[in-house]
């Protein structure tokens, strides 16, 4: 399973972390334990850990047991889908909010017109 | 005036947008608190809300119902978490079968709003959050993704034209 690049850019771009943007890149063949991945970090073994245990919550990688190692797996399914839900609340709020303004701005207009507010609710009452 | 920021936190499936009005804090709050105002933001045009229970205290309840073009209507709920007029509301948010009882396996979120004075104006910061990695992916699996992005693509050539 392969995430379009611009796709994958974007989404990693999106997590604030650069350390966890890192293991996300370096976790897509599943082949690195959690030790492994730890080396190029200037930060403690548990330190790292934490990072690989935020992205698990998320489901955004998963481990998985190779003899004695725990070898870390990122998800491009779990990442698409977080970014197609999350854009999918943010348009809705977006939508919201921009109504908000609309609604705001028109009564300051229209602050002489008492009348105005009423229309559009009793339309749909 | 409008939105100023949307940002996307993935590993807490949580929303942030902000927004800043050339309004005071208590008309802001009162496009929540009213339920007629309130009706005129909730669904995009081509699903209005009507908003029936309005009980904004700690554990009271909003019901609403949105009327889709062909007169269908689609139930939802919020349960008052928290309430502290006119700067904050902390509430979950969810589908409702059609008696208007919250429809078990539908996804919920949770959403909080702060409004706070800015100058002459107010800024509204909202925060919504997928109840659990569950929740967000029931709502994909309700292919409700498409018919939302139609909808906010035509408020957004509305807007731009």
């Amino acid at each position: 399973m392969v995430v379009g690049d611009e796709a994958a850019d974007r989404l990693f771009h999106a997590l604030a972390d650069a350390t966890r943007r890192d293991i996300l890149w370096r976790s897509v063949e599943g082949e690195l334990s959690v030790s492994r991945l730890a080396e190029p970090y200037p930060m403690s073994f548990a330190a790292v850990q934490k990072h690989v245990a935020v992205l698990e919550r998320a489901g955004l990688v998963t481990k998985a047991r190779r003899g004695r190692e725990q070898r870390v797996r990122t998800e491009p399914d779990a990442v698409a889908r977080a970014r197609q839900a999350l854009d999918h609340l943010g348009s809705l709020w977006r939508g919201r909010v921009d109504r908000m303004a609309g609604l705001l701005a028109g009564a300051a207009e229209s602050a002489s017109e008492s009348t105005h507010g009423e229309e559009g609710t009793e339309r749909w009452a | 005036m409008g939105m100023t920021g949307v940002e996307k936190d993935f590993e807490n499936l949580t929303v942030t947008l902000t927004a800043e009005f050339n309004a005071p804090v208590e008309d802001v709050w009162s496009l929540w608190a009213d339920p007629r105002r309130l009706e005129r933001w909730w669904g995009p045009p081509t699903y209005p809300a009507t908003v029936e229970e309005h009980d904004l205290t700690p554990g009271g309840r909003v019901t609403y119902y949105m009327t889709g073009p062909e007169g269908e209507r689609f139930r939802g709920w919020w349960g008052v978490i928290a309430v502290d007029p006119p700067n904050s509301l902390d509430f979950e948010d969810g589908f409702s079968d059609s008696d208007g009882a919250p429809a078990p396996g539908m996804p919920t979120t949770r959403g909080r709003v702060e409004i706070s004075e800015n100058g002459e104006g107010a800024r509204m910061v909202i925060r919504s959050t997928f109840s659990s990695k569950e929740d967000m992916d029931r709502l994909l699996e309700m292919g409700m993704v498409e018919g939302m992005e139609g909808a906010m693509g035509q408020i957004d050539a509305l807007l731009a034209g």
